[in-house]
């Protein structure tokens, strides 16, 4: 399991070979990679800035990876989030989930996303023609994250 | 009791500082406690709390909800919902 940090861009091909190397018992890896849009709530974005808690956010991040591994038969996960000043088409988040067979690889990917975009603390920063805003958080992402919880 | 306090996002720069250490009354127990406090303390705390929807909290760097327990020098941070991904 590992869980990074980091301001520099990262190799998906190389992190998902890094991965499975090795672990002939693998059958599905699934990966998530999340990009910076151009465009949000109407406006042209020119830079996004990414503020965090350093500290909690790898532990958060380590917590929702121990969630997932908890609920599916998975032989590794790599979470790799980016910090700082990011622009439009550049990679920003990483997700990769290695299982046998792919339903728990996809499930577990969707999941750490889900939990990550509500719980782990960053924060965007947008930059626009009209100056700098901070992201609103959206209720949609709360919905994403609640349906992974157990039904009453 | 003393406590860290840490701000971070649009709330850290409404307060215009990132981290304090307070020195809080003996009835402020727990974060919403130690939330309407600051608040309570005037500006710049007043507005920037006013001013944040929703703000959340994390004790020593977990998520804690407003009824959570403080401890002497517990580290308390607030922040608006989160953003990432």
């Amino acid at each position: 399991m590992s869980v990074r940090v980091q301001h520099e861009d990262f190799d998906v091909g190389a992190e998902i070979a890094r991965l499975r190397a090795g672990n002939p018992k693998v059958g599905a890896v699934a990966s998530f990679v999340g990009v910076v849009r151009d465009l949000n709530e109407g406006a042209d974005v020119a830079t996004m800035t990414l503020e965090h808690y350093p500290g909690m956010t790898e532990s958060a991040l380590a917590g929702i990876v121990e969630q997932a591994r908890a609920r599916w038969d998975l032989y590794d996960v790599l979470v790799i989030h980016r910090i700082g000043e990011l622009r439009p088409t550049d990679q920003i988040v990483l997700v990769v989930a290695a299982s046998a067979h792919r339903g728990d690889a996809f499930a577990a990917c969707e999941f750490v996303m889900d939990y990550l975009k509500t719980e782990a603390p960053f924060w965007k920063k947008e930059t626009t023609p009209e100056g700098t805003r901070w992201v609103d958080a959206r209720d949609s992402d709360s919905a994403a994250r609640d349906r992974w919880e157990p039904k009453p | 009791m003393k406590v860290r306090v840490l701000y971070f996002a649009a709330l850290r720069e409404r307060v215009g500082r990132s981290e304090e250490t307070v020195d809080v009354p003996d009835d402020v127990n727990r974060v919403g406690e130690l939330q309407r406090w600051l608040a309570a303390r005037g500006e710049p705390w007043t507005t920037a709390f006013a001013e944040t929807r929703r703000v959340r909290a994390a004790v020593d760097q977990s998520m804690a909800s407003e009824g959570a327990e403080l401890h002497e020098n517990a580290e308390v941070a607030f922040f608006p919902p989160v953003t990432g991904g």
